[in-house]
């Protein structure tokens, strides 16, 4: 069965043949089961080959298939190959388990839209490349699949091209994209400088023999593949462009701004993660963009209206927590997060998608409320999302959470503040999302409010399955007893060397029961109080949310505010968040950092006219331009 | 007695059978009241195909001919069937621009045939007199083509500045030339190597090197050298700008990488550090030019510019590796950029009228089969995987980084991603917009589906499966060192 791991790519690709050149005169349906059973036929080829790496000592569970050789040349060797073990296990079958969904959810949320046949096109494409990033078994076909992914992502993004908007969001989602491929390259090419291969197995394990612990090289490699991870995965401070994204239909920001391509840049730190290990700067510089990427969002997910950019936020902070976790060296506990939040973050973003269909394509939560009994199926399923992001037990963040919480800990407090303080916004952001949207008082507009419906089947299934999956999802990895844990257990023997670097010199940590309960409680605490908070602002006392927005900056709001600030730990500190977040929001995303998107047009732009400016038209000034250059290089060579 | 030099047709026959062709056509043309673009574009390509098989043998052979003047061997091999390939899709994509300008203009193809015949003189040279005659008779034939379409001023100008200007370049080659031969006595490759590796080079030696060097940089349109081209290429006809962007600039190459590899080694620290300069000019003043531009075939005429760049990066790797990454460099460019080319004067019409950027708006839902192929070739231009731009550039940035220019190579891999800006506007603008009014429908003539469609092939084939074309590149940069 491993053998067969070509097809898991190569099925996709045929329905995106399919579709995309044959596929003119289909009927919907056609099209859209091509698209969704040519990704099942991937998740059950994939479920096969993981059911048969099960059998294997956990020790071979590493076995790479070498389809034909891509480039030969010198000392370069490069195979279309693939490599098939615990890491890129879980990868695949995360791809095509909740892309198969997604795209079976799609086509009941995309019947009747212009362009359906192009819709599944490119989603099936972006599934190949996804596939090829994540089982590719060398850097350069990786970056193949890198490249690919970003194409399509910016593609599904623009979808709506007659939307200006969308086609902005689309050229900023690729500037970006492209600052983070050139550090991928570049640290690509260093690496096979440096060893003279880029094939995985032929790298890592000689990355102690060529490298020193600590060394330059090895920094440099490692963060210059960080600043690709950074693009890619949307983290401080190239993350702006994924709430534009969002311009994309919502199956789109489900499988690539969720749960698939964002999450490349995790699993290429933690493909690598030797080479991290070696590098303590790079391992630092990973947390501390991790986790303050965490915060950082998480602050302005609790100002945002617009209910899918409050789950843009929160997916770009519960990306910072997967890279928090490769940087305190907790490499599975952070694909453990990508995993579940690969279930709950498309269960979120595809209920957000069944609100939208319910509600006429509104996104606005202040023109929401009260739909809970209109639409009780979506109403559930986005209970289970809230409840798993926000990590109460038994829901499966709850496990994955709490773990990277646990190791950010032990590594250093510092890191845990940042992800405790984060979790207890993300509870906070995402139950507001839930009250405003489905509780309280109805806010609707009458006209829209007449159309209100549940979505068809073909959309409720998908979204139960997932959250069947949000609930059971993290029992693969129960920690405190011994074997429970199968996640972490299936995945040790990839990150087994890095590990043996990471505790070279220490003692291995004795990890005390006492203490992981206690946290545990705490993350639960943590969790509660976000949600009491959140239900008591937008369901118990609906207008002290206006109130304080409203009225905060002047001298009668301070008053004012001390009223509820007794009652609930420090208001003026949260309310100071929700502004400071406010005003981060609009100087430093639209400000800044939009400004070095826009910039990077803009300077080029600026140098391309100078040097339009030079290039007259005339003869004699390029003769002199000619001469000059004569004189330079006969000078270099005469005076050197 | 004077010894009478050997003399080995068989080795030129490639060019000779060119020659020939383009006098056929000739003769045939004064006969030939009606359709003479199609009887000289069959016979024009008969001649490319005997051509391609009478260069076959060269790729087993390494040595000299006419008295050493002429190097038989897989460099020369590579090269000729480099112009070959380039020569025959300018044939197919031209025939029905010429005749959909009224254009009966057979002496277009005697023109390209000639040089054609020209440029492999060219890279078959073991001596700089034979480069420069090679040179002239290529460039003398472009500076008419240029200015061919009888109707267009801006294709007289182009042909103006062109010829102003390359005979200026063309000067300052032959006088660097002449330093040389004060110093080392000979102007043969040998020689020249023996000369340089003795070690006792003058300063009128390193004066007629670098006067060399910028008549060669002129041609393959190095920055500062550069600023013909975008007039010239916007100004000549849509075909022929491919056809100098791809074969003149490949012959141009070859001749500079043989004669600074074959003869002039020894004094590379000398020359290195200069094509070091002018290969970074070239990338961030090509690309970042690029990106201001309305015009697509001036937009493509600064990405030619950049992708001169790029292979002067291979220049300064040296070795064989560099070398042999601008080999298989200039094989991917020239299927992608004829291909692209190709789509520019198709998507033109008559008298070039849609050749504004604007023009490409929503070609995706009139013509997607043309709206893909189009994109293909701008991914292959801006290296993106799986093309053969992508590999092209790869090899060559290992190549420099190996060698240890790194610095070269983020220059490179910064100013690539620079340009996928502006190869992606043409792409969005057929996906992504709506054209303003509805376009006629294209005019698809045969010649022009099979030339994108070779072009399309290369540029997949070689960018999935390129071992055999980068070992091709390798072998044919043996006979250099």
């Amino acid at each position: 069965m491993i053998e067969l791991v070509w097809l898991i790519p190569v099925f996709p690709f045929i329905g995106f043949l399919i579709n995309g050149l044959f596929g003119r005169n289909f009927p919907e349906k056609v099209i859209g089961w091509i698209g969704a059973l040519s990704v099942g036929a991937s998740f059950v080829v994939a479920l096969g080959i993981f059911l048969e790496l099960l059998g294997m000592p956990a020790a071979q569970r590493s076995v790479q298939k070498i389809v034909f050789t891509w480039i030969l040349s010198g000392d370069l060797n490069v195979p279309i190959g693939f490599l098939v073990d615990p890491l890129s296990m879980v990868m695949l079958l995360v791809v095509t388990g909740v892309g198969c969904l997604i795209h079976i959810y799609s086509i009941g949320y995309m019947h009747g839209e212009l362009g359906f046949r192009r819709f599944f096109a490119y989603l099936n494409l972006f599934v190949f490349n996804m596939l090829i990033l994540v089982a590719a078994n060398n850097f350069l076909l990786m970056f193949v699949g890198w490249e690919g992914v970003g194409l399509c992502s910016y593609l599904l993004i623009g979808y709506y091209y007659e939307k200006q908007s969308a086609a902005d969001a689309g050229k900023k989602a690729f500037v970006v994209n492209r600052v983070g491929d050139f550090g991928f390259l570049i640290g690509m090419f260093l690496i096979f400088v440096t060893f003279g291969s880029l094939n995985y197995l032929d790298v890592f394990p000689a990355a102690q023999e060529k490298l020193t612990q600590g060394g330059l090289m090895v920094t440099l490699i490692t963060l210059l593949l960080f600043v690709g991870a950074t693009g890619k995965s949307a983290q401080i401070p190239l993350y702006t462009w994924l709430p534009d994204a969002m311009e994309g239909p919502t199956p789109v920001s489900a499988l690539i701004h969720a749960a698939t391509m964002v999450t490349a840049g995790v699993y290429m730190v933690s493909r690598c993660s030797v080479f991290y290990a070696m590098a303590p700067v790079s391992m630092t510089t990973v947390a501390v963009i991790g986790g303050a990427t965490a915060l950082f969002a998480a602050t302005m997910g609790i100002t945002q209206f617009d209910i899918k950019r409050v789950l843009a936020y929160s997916t770009i902070s519960q990306l910072g927590y997967m890279f928090m976790a490769c940087g305190v060296g907790a490499f599975a506990s952070g694909i453990f997060h990508l995993m579940t939040h690969a279930f709950f973050k498309a269960l979120l973003f595809l209920s957000a998608g069944s609100v939208m269909h319910a509600m006429s394509g509104e996104l606005d939560m202040r023109k929401m409320g009260a739909l809970s009994k209109k639409i009780p199926i979506t109403c559930t399923v986005y209970w289970f999302g809230t409840l798993a992001i926000a990590g109460i037990v038994p829901f499966a963040g709850f496990f994955s959470k709490d773990e990277i919480l646990f190791f950010a800990l032990v590594r250093n407090p510092a890191f845990w503040v940042l992800g405790a303080v984060a979790a207890v916004m993300t509870s906070f952001y995402m139950f507001r999302s839930l009250y405003m949207t489905f509780y309280g008082e109805s806010r609707v507009d009458h006209e829209t409010a007449h159309h209100v419906h549940e979505s068809p089947p073909l959309m409720t299934v998908p979204l139960m399955v997932l959250a069947a999956l949000s609930l059971v999802g993290g029992f693969v990895g129960v920690p405190i007893f011994e074997g429970w844990h199968r996640f972490g257990d299936f995945l040790a023997p990839v990150f087994a060397p890095a590990k043996a670097i990471l505790e070279h010199g220490h003692h291995a940590e004795h990890h005390s029961v006492t203490m992981e309960v206690v946290l545990m409680a705490v993350s639960v605490g943590i969790a509660v109080l976000g949600w009491l908070f959140a239900r008591w602002m937008y369901v118990t006392n609906p207008s002290a949310s206006d109130k304080a927005v409203e009225k905060f900056g002047s001298v009668h709001t301070l008053v004012y505010n001390k009223y509820w600030m007794d009652e609930i730990y420090d208001a003026l500190f949260v309310n100071s968040i929700v502004n400071f977040s406010k005003l981060l929001w609009k100087y430093f995303d639209e400000g800044i950092i939009d400004a070095i998107v826009n910039g990077v047009g803009s300077v080029t732009r600026g140098i391309g006219e100078l040097l339009r400016w030079l290039q007259t038209g005339l003869v004699k000034d390029y003769a002199y331009s000619i001469l000059l250059g004569v004189l330079v290089v006969i000078g270099y060579l005469v005076l050197k | 007695m004077i010894p009478i030099p050997e003399v080995n047709l068989g080795g030129i026959l490639p060019a000779l059978v060119l020659c020939l062709a383009g006098l056929v056509v000739m003769m045939l043309g004064l006969f030939i009241r009606r359709g003479a673009v199609a009887t000289a574009a069959v016979v024009s390509i008969a001649g490319v195909l005997i051509a391609a098989a009478a260069n076959t043998p060269l790729r087993m052979m390494d040595k000299q001919a006419f008295a050493g003047l002429i190097n038989l061997d897989a460099y020369t091999w590579f090269f000729n069937l480099l112009i070959l390939i380039s020569a025959g899709l300018t044939v197919l994509t031209s025939v029905r621009y010429l005749t959909d300008d009224g254009l009966d203009m057979y002496e277009y193809f005697v023109l390209l045939l000639f040089a054609s015949a020209g440029m492999m003189f060219m890279v078959s040279a073991n001596h700089l007199l034979i480069v420069f005659v090679g040179l002239e008779t290529l460039s003398i034939a472009i500076y008419v083509l240029v200015g061919i379409l009888p109707s267009s001023k801006k294709s007289k100008e182009a042909a103006l500045k062109y010829l102003l200007l390359g005979a200026f370049s063309s000067a300052v080659f032959l006088y660097g030339a002449a330093l040389l031969y004060g110093s080392a006595g000979s102007l043969g490759f040998p020689e020249l190597a023996k000369y340089f590796k003795a070690g006792q080079i003058s300063r009128m030696a390193y004066v007629g090197m670098g006067m060399v060097l910028v008549g060669f940089a002129f041609k393959v349109a190095a920055v500062p050298f550069h600023m013909w081209t975008p007039d010239v290429y916007e100004g000549a006809p849509a075909p022929l700008t491919g056809f100098m962007s791809v074969g003149v600039k490949a012959a141009a190459f070859a001749a500079f990488v043989r004669v600074f590899f074959q003869s002039m080694l020894p004094a590379q620290m000398n020359w290195i550090e200069i094509i070091w300069l002018l290969a970074a000019l070239t990338m961030v003043l090509g690309n970042l030019a690029a990106i201001v531009q309305d015009n697509i075939k001036r937009m493509l005429a600064y990405s030619s510019i950049a992708h001169a760049g790029y292979l002067l990066i291979g220049m300064v790797a040296g070795k064989e590796a560099g070398p042999a990454g601008m080999l298989y460099y200039l094989l991917a460019y020239t299927f992608t950029n004829l291909g692209a080319f190709g789509v520019v004067a198709l998507v033109g019409r008559k008298g070039e009228a849609n050749v504004m950027i604007d023009d490409y708006r929503g070609l995706a839902k009139t013509n997607p089969f043309l709206a893909l192929a189009m994109s293909i070739f701008l991914f292959s231009l801006a290296g993106i995987p799986p093309t053969a731009g992508f590999v092209g550039k790869f090899t060559i940035f290992s190549a420099a980084i190996n060698a240890g220019y790194i610095w070269l190579v983020v220059i490179g891999v910064l100013t690539s991603a620079a340009s996928v800006f502006y190869y992606f506007r043409v792409v969005m603008k057929m996906y992504m917009e709506v054209p303003e009014t509805q376009p006629a429908e294209l005019q698809f003539s045969p010649a022009m589906l099979l030339a994108l469609g070779i072009a399309l092939v290369g540029v997949l084939y070689i960018g999935v499966f390129p071992t055999n074309y980068l070992n091709l590149a390798a072998l044919s940069v043996k006979p250099l060192f």
